[in-house]
C-alpha cells in the first residue's frame, strides 16, 4: 500500500499528481471465500478491514449493488457521539469511540474526525431530568459528559436563541465534549483502502439478488454478474435492504425501512463550531469544513424504499432549524436528499446470528449508525471470525424480540443521530 | 408529497393531513394466553417490510379522523388503491418465494 504522507504529497506534486496509485484494486471474484460481506457501506467495509487486519480472515470479499459507500454512509449527517443511556448500548458506541480516536492514524487515511463536541438541548422539566439520568448514566460508564444551563450552552453557541421568547425555551443541554463528526466519504474509502491492501476483494456494481441455502446453512449469494458465490459464512451488512436480503434468508426482521432526508445550505462564514441537536423543536446542524450548514430531523413517517421522501418534512426540518436559529432564517439551502434507514423497535441495531447457520447480520441502525462505524465493524468481524457473537454484540440478537430483552434508546436516539 | 384520497370524506387531500400507521391487516392473537414468546415477539415488533407492494394503515388525522388502508409501492411510491378498514386489498404482490 502507498503510504500517504505529508512528505509524499510533496513528492507527487512534482508530477503533478498523476502518478497516484490506484486506491483499490477491481477484482473479477474467485469462487469462494471464507466470508462474503454483503453491502459496501461503512459498516461493510469497517468488517471486511477488521476481518483482514485483526483476526486473519482475509480470504474474503465485499458486494456491493451501487458503489462503496454510496448507501447511508454517503446520506449521513455524520454526528458521532456515544453518549447513550443504557450499559448495553453505551458500551458499543464507547468502544466506536475510542476506535474513532484513533483511526486517522490506524487507517493511514485522513477521516477529519473532529470532536467539537455535541449539546442535546432540554426544553421542558423532563427533558432536563431525563439528561441528568442520561449523563449521570454515562459517567458511570466512564463516557464524557456534563450537564449544562442555559447560560452555559449560549456561551457555547451565542447564535442559538437562549432567550424566553423562544417558543420552546432553552433550559440546558447535556454535553458530551469528545462527540463530534467526521467526513463520511472518508470513512468509508479509508476502509476500504485497508481491506483491499490486506487482500480483501471489493466486488462493486454487483447485487446480491438471492442467498443460496442448503440444510438451513447458507453457503454461498447469488448475483445476476458473477453467477454464484460460495462462502463459508455470510454477513449481510445492507441497513435500508435487511428486511429484502432476510426474505431471502427465508425469515423476518423486526425492522421498517424509512426515509431519512437531510440538507445542506450555501456555505457561509464559520458560525457554529459544535453540534446542536433538539429531541423537543426537532432538529439539528453542525456546520461543515466547507461552511455549509449540515441539517437533519426525523424520518419520513412511511415505509420507503425511494431514497426520497415527502417536502413537508424538509419543511418541518427547516422550520426548526429557525426556531433554534433564528440568524439562519434567510440562508439558502443547496442540496437534500435522502437515505432508506432500517428502523428498529428500541432503537437499537440488531447483530446477530438469524435462523439459517452461518448467515449473520448487522443492521437496525436506523438513523444513527454512522457514529458506530469502526465499533459496529470491529464486533462484526469478531463475531464472524470466531462464529460466536463478540460479548459486546451479544445483547442485540434479533431474538431479543422474542424474549422482551429489549434495549430501549429512544431517550437517547430521539431526532438525535 | 403524496396527494391521498380519503375513502370517508370521498376528496383528494394533501399527505399533511395523513399520518402513516404502519403495516395493515394485523390479526390479534385469537387466544392470547396460548401465545407463546415468540409469537407475541411476531405479534408486537414483527412487520411486513417489502421493497415492492405494502397494504398500510393510514389515519386522516387532520381531516376526519378515521382510519383506512392504502396499497402502495414502497419503491415508487406510487398509491395503487385505497380501501376501507375491514375490506381486502384488490392489488396484492405476486409472490415469486
Ligand atoms: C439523512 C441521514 C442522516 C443520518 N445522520 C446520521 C448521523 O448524523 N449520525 C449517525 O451516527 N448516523 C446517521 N445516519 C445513519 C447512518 O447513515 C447509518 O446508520 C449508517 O451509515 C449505516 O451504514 P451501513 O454501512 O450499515 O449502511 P449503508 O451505507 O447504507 O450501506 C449498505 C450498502 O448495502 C448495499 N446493498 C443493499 N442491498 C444490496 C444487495 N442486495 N446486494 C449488494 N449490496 C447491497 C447498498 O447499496 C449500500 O451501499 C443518517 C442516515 C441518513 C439517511
Ligand atoms: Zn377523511
Amino acid at each position: 500500500m502507498q503510504h500517504y504522507s505529508g512528505f509524499g504529497l510533496l513528492k507527487h506534486s512534482f508530477s503533478h499528481h498523476e502518478n497516484w496509485q490506484r486506491v483499490w484494486r477491481n477484482p473479477t471474484p474467485k469462487k469462494k471465500y471464507d466470508v462474503i460481506i454483503v453491502g459496501g457501506g461503512g459498516h461493510g467495509l469497517a468488517t471486511a478491514y477488521y476481518l483482514a487486519k485483526e483476526f486473519g480472515v482475509t480470504n474474503v470479499a465485499v458486494i456491493e449493488k451501487g458503489f462503496l459507500g454510496g448507501g447511508n454512509t454517503a446520506r449521513n449527517t455524520t454526528i458521532v457521539r456515544s453518549n447513550y443511556l443504557w450499559d448495553e448500548a453505551a458500551h458499543l458506541y464507547e468502544h466506536a469511540m475510542k476506535l474513532w480516536e484513533g483511526l486517522s492514524q490506524d487507517l493511514n487515511y485522513n477521516v477529519m474526525f473532529s470532536q467539537r463536541g455535541c449539546l442535546n438541548l432540554g426544553h421542558t422539566l423532563q427533558d432536563m431530568r431525563d439528561i441528568q439520568r442520561r449523563v449521570n448514566a454515562n459517567r458511570l460508564n466512564g463516557i464524557d459528559g456534563e450537564v449544562l444551563d442555559a447560560q452555559q450552552v449560549k456561551e457555547i453557541v451565542p447564535v442559538l436563541d437562549c432567550s424566553d421568547r423562544a417558543r420552546y425555551p432553552v433550559m440546558g443541554a447535556s454535553w458530551q465534549p469528545r462527540a463530534g463528526v467526521a467526513r463520511h466519504d472518508a470513512v468509508a474509502w479509508g476502509f476500504a483502502r485497508g481491506a483491499d491492501t490486506r487482500g480483501v476483494d471489493l466486488i462493486q456494481q454487483t447485487e446480491v439478488e438471492d442467498l443460496i441455502i442448503e440444510d438451513g446453512t447458507v453457503v454461498g449469494v447469488r448475483t445476476a454478474r458473477y453467477g454464484d458465490i460460495r462462502a463459508d459464512r455470510v454477513g449481510c451488512v445492507v441497513a435500508g435492504n435487511s428486511s429484502v436480503l432476510a426474505k431471502m434468508g427465508g425469515f423476518e426482521l423486526p425492522l421498517e425501512s424509512h426515509p431519512l432526508q437531510a440538507l445542506v445550505s450555501e456555505p457561509i462564514k464559520p458560525i457554529l463550531d459544535t453540534v446542536v441537536m433538539s429531541n423537543q423543536v426537532h432538529g439539528y446542524a453542525s456546520q461543515s469544513d466547507k461552511g455549509d450548514l449540515v441539517i437533519g430531523a426525523g424520518i419520513d413517517g412511511y415505509n420507503g424504499y425511494g431514497q426520497r421522501g415527502s417536502y413537508s418534512t424538509i419543511e418541518h426540518t427547516i422550520q426548526a432549524i429557525v426556531e433554534m436559529f433564528p440568524v439562519f432564517s434567510r440562508v439558502r439551502m443547496n442540496r437534500q436528499w435522502g437515505g432508506i434507514v432500517d428502523t428498529c423497535p428500541d432503537a437499537c441495531p440488531i447483530i446477530s446470528e438469524t435462523p439459517v447457520k452461518n448467515l449473520y447480520f448487522n443492521c437496525g441502525w436506523g438513523t444513527g449508525g454512522f457514529k458506530a462505524t469502526p465499533g459496529s465493524g470491529h464486533v462484526f468481524a469478531a463475531s464472524l471470525a470466531k462464529g460466536e457473537m463478540h460479548p459486546l454484540a451479544k445483547p442485540f440478537s434479533m431474538f431479543r424480540f422474542h424474549n422482551g430483552a429489549l434495549v430501549d434508546e429512544h431517550g437517547a436516539a430521539g431526532v438525535a443521530h | 408529497m403524496f396527494h391521498i384520497y380519503c375513502p370517508h370524506c370521498c376528496e383528494y387531500r394533501e399527505e399533511e393531513e395523513f399520518h402513516a400507521s404502519g403495516q395493515a391487516h394485523i390479526p390479534r392473537p385469537l387466544d392470547p394466553d396460548a401465545c407463546t414468546d415468540k409469537e407475541w415477539g411476531e405479534f408486537m415488533y414483527f412487520r411486513a417490510n417489502p421493497r415492492g407492494i405494502h397494504h398500510e394503515l393510514w389515519v386522516h388525522g387532520a381531516g376526519c379522523r378515521k382510519y383506512f388502508n392504502i396499497t402502495r409501492n414502497t419503491h415508487t411510491y406510487e398509491i395503487l388503491e385505497v380501501y376501507k378498514v375491514g375490506e381486502k386489498p384488490s392489488v396484492v404482490a405476486n409472490e415469486a418465494k
